[in-house]
């Protein structure tokens, strides 16, 4: 039993009765003087009702849009939506035409999150698996404790750049900064620092260079393999298509890759 | 059957997240303006605050009293009231005096009094000290010596109205939709580690400056201890005073720029400094040392204003979030973009800084309307008399 005290207990019966399933139709949503729980109380019906896409409008900062849906099913939001998008989901496809703010696809276990747009803080908060594709920048801690097991490998892609602590105590997963030039340039006042703080997982490829105060001490510095190049390859034509940008002047040749010198930093600290 | 714990408590509220909601306007060109869009910003972030404290801090309301420094007094007694009136009258002219208006208001529960008064020092009492020296000493003398007033606001052409309630409550239990102000902030409080009550919600405030904050400052206890050495007594039971008190030591008493105060306040970590070049390297180490009992730690985004300014700061690694954009002749500060974007959907600026890079927004100053012009930047001689300054 899911005991997420956000969660309403219409959303949690939900998950137990017998839900039609998704289907090509199209649902529309007027957000406008919804509150975050009205809203996402009609959504979770036309989820019930087999809606496959839904399209929402006028979004002012309602929270845990597309929180907790485990159905194939996209979203197209349009508006500002709130903290927790698509937190604890699996396998939704979400668009936001617009800025997006704090706790993009935390817990996030699969599917994709494409913003048009910048994000807010804790991008990928501890998230298991899927892809999420930002245009901008992004705010502090993007990717913390992000993690992975097997098969399951999240990727966060910044078109712009991360603010501090970006992979803070990163656990796993990928992260790839493209460090295009910024929309927001007042947001980097300095030079982003203390990326991969405590980082003991996962890989972060850097468009660029970095000096070596903005990284914490944990991590490493490395160029791209070949398999890893070919990845970046991938990804970079994955966002111009996702942002319609041609990316040209963007080569996996440009990164470099950081990587956790060990796998229990503070081993020494706190086990004994 | 029916879970009769989901009938009480639908949505299942059973643990409550979030810290306070900011919200901040300044009309740059010094225009006055209705507070409808900080009352529908504020609102938006409803989810953030938990109806236990809302308050709004307005810049340019009173302009037939420009002259006169507007006292708010709460009083929670009638008493008082009394008490209050014959302190004040001895000491100063009062131009003109009046209950607060306010409207009948649902959601609003055993409000206090709320006084305001017009006044000037009088000639004779503590003539050695500025007419601002005599206001604080009279607030300080209010808080501290008489039970159940507090003061809420002691700035010229400006006020602060704030109460328990959620601050769309506030706003129309004080009629605040019938001033117009060429600044507003707002605070949505959820008070996590002082109770709630009238004097305890934001914004704090001393003469025109006021505070709106969400966080905890962590320093409080340091920062409290150095503030009382300059003579400010914390008597609002809230970590949020001392920053009002430290902004009114620092940029108006001793005349440093805000530059410098937010410098002071979430200065640069050490290792940030040791790369700097001289003679930045070497100023910032001096003032960190100096002001070391006034940096102020733990987690935190703060609106601070006065009369012509108004500005945004966050803690050095940003625990709190904290946002900007710029539409037409406003500049906003808000907790959440959604807020701003819902009042101006169209900026031309957004942004959202790094922990401890200051937003500043300043009135043009030929704008007609401001009776006092920012402060300007600190003179050499201003510089060399800091070290005098200071003590009441």
């Amino acid at each position: 039993m899911i005991s997420n005290p956000n969660m309403d207990i219409d959303n949690l019966e939900l998950e137990t009765r017998n839900l039609k399933p998704p289907t090509a139709r199209l649902a529309r949503v007027d957000a406008r003087g919804l509150d975050y729980r009205e809203l996402n109380r009609r959504v979770d019906e036309l989820l019930a009702s087999g809606a496959g896409e839904i399209e929402i409008r006028g979004v002012h900062g309602q929270r845990y849009i597309a929180s907790r849906v485990r159905r194939p099913v996209s979203f197209r939001i349009h508006g500002t939506p709130g903290n927790d998008l698509a937190a604890f989901s699996d396998g939704v496809r979400l668009e936001v035409f617009g800025d997006a703010q704090d706790g993009v696809g935390n817990t996030m276990n699969s599917g994709e999150i494409i913003i048009h747009g910048r994000a807010g803080d804790i991008v990928g908060m501890g998230m298991r698996g899927g892809r999420i594709f930002i245009r901008d920048e992004v705010g502090y801690r993007t990717a913390i404790h992000m993690k992975e097991y097997g098969e399951q490998r999240p990727v966060i892609v910044i078109g712009v750049m991360g603010q501090d602590f970006l992979g803070e105590y990163m656990a796993g997963g990928v992260v790839v900064i493209l460090n295009l030039p910024p929309r927001n340039p007042k947001s980097f006042s300095r030079p982003p620092a203390f990326i991969g703080t405590g980082i003991h997982g996962g890989k972060i490829f850097f468009r660029g260079k970095l000096e070596p105060y903005q990284t914490g001490k944990e991590v490493g510095f490395d160029r791209p393999d070949e398999k890893e190049m070919e990845f970046l390859s991938g990804i970079i034509r994955d966002y111009s298509n996702y942002f319609g940008l041609n990316l040209a002047q963007v080569v996996p040749d440009d990164f470099i890759k950081l990587y956790p010198k060990h796998l229990r930093p503070y081993g020494r600290l706190y086990a004994y | 059957m029916k879970n009769l714990r989901s009938l009480n408590n639908p949505y299942r509220d059973d643990k409550v997240f979030e810290g306070c909601a900011i919200f901040a306007l300044l009309n740059q060109a010094g225009r006055n303006v209705s507070g409808e869009p900080v009352f529908r910003a504020i609102s938006n972030m409803r989810n953030r605050g938990n109806g236990l404290g809302g308050g709004f801090a307005v810049y340019g309301i009173y302009p037939e009293y420009a002259e006169h420094y507007a006292l708010q007094v709460m009083f929670d007694d009638p008493l008082a009231r009394e008490e209050v009136e014959s302190y004040l009258k001895g000491r100063f002219e009062v131009a003109d005096e009046e209950e607060v208006p306010t409207r009948k208001t649902q959601a609003v529960i055993h409000p206090p009094q709320v006084f305001r008064y017009f006044l000037k020092p009088r000639a004779g009492w503590m003539d050695d000290v500025t007419e601002d020296e005599r206001v604080i000493r009279a607030v300080m003398d209010i808080n501290i010596g008489i039970k159940d007033a507090f003061v809420f606001s002691s700035g010229k052409n400006m006020g602060v109205f704030k109460g328990v309630g959620h601050p769309e409550t506030i706003a129309e239990y004080f009629r605040l939709d019938e001033y117009r102000g060429y600044l507003w902030t707002a605070h949505s409080r959820f008070p996590t580690n002082s109770r709630a009550w009238w004097g305890g919600a934001h914004p704090f405030s001393i003469l025109d400056w006021t505070v709106i904050h969400n966080g905890e400052i962590s320093s409080y206890g340091i920062n409290r201890r150095y503030l009382e050495m300059h003579g400010y007594a914390c008597t609002l039971e809230t970590d949020t005073e001392v920053l009002a008190y430290i902004v009114d030591l620092l940029a108006r008493r001793q005349r440093l720029p805000m530059s410098l105060v937010t410098k002071i306040m979430a200065p640069p970590l050490w290792e940030e400094i040791e790369r700097m070049k001289e003679p930045e390297r070497s100023e910032l180490i001096k003032l960190r040392q100096i002001y070391s009992s006034l940096l102020v730690n733990g987690p935190f985004a703060c609106v601070i204003a006065h009369h012509g300014e108004m500005i945004g700061l966050n803690d050095r690694i940003r625990l709190r979030p904290m946002t900007a954009g710029i539409g037409g002749e406003n500049l906003y500060i808000s907790s959440e973009e959604a807020s701003i974007r819902l009042v101006c959907p169209e900026l031309d600026e957004f942004w959202s800084p790094q922990g401890g890079d200051p937003i500043v927004g300043r009135v043009k100053p030929e704008s007609p309307e401001i009776f006092e012009p920012a402060r300007p930047e600190v003179s050499d001689e201003d510089r060399a008399g800091l070290k005098a300054g200071g003590r009441v």
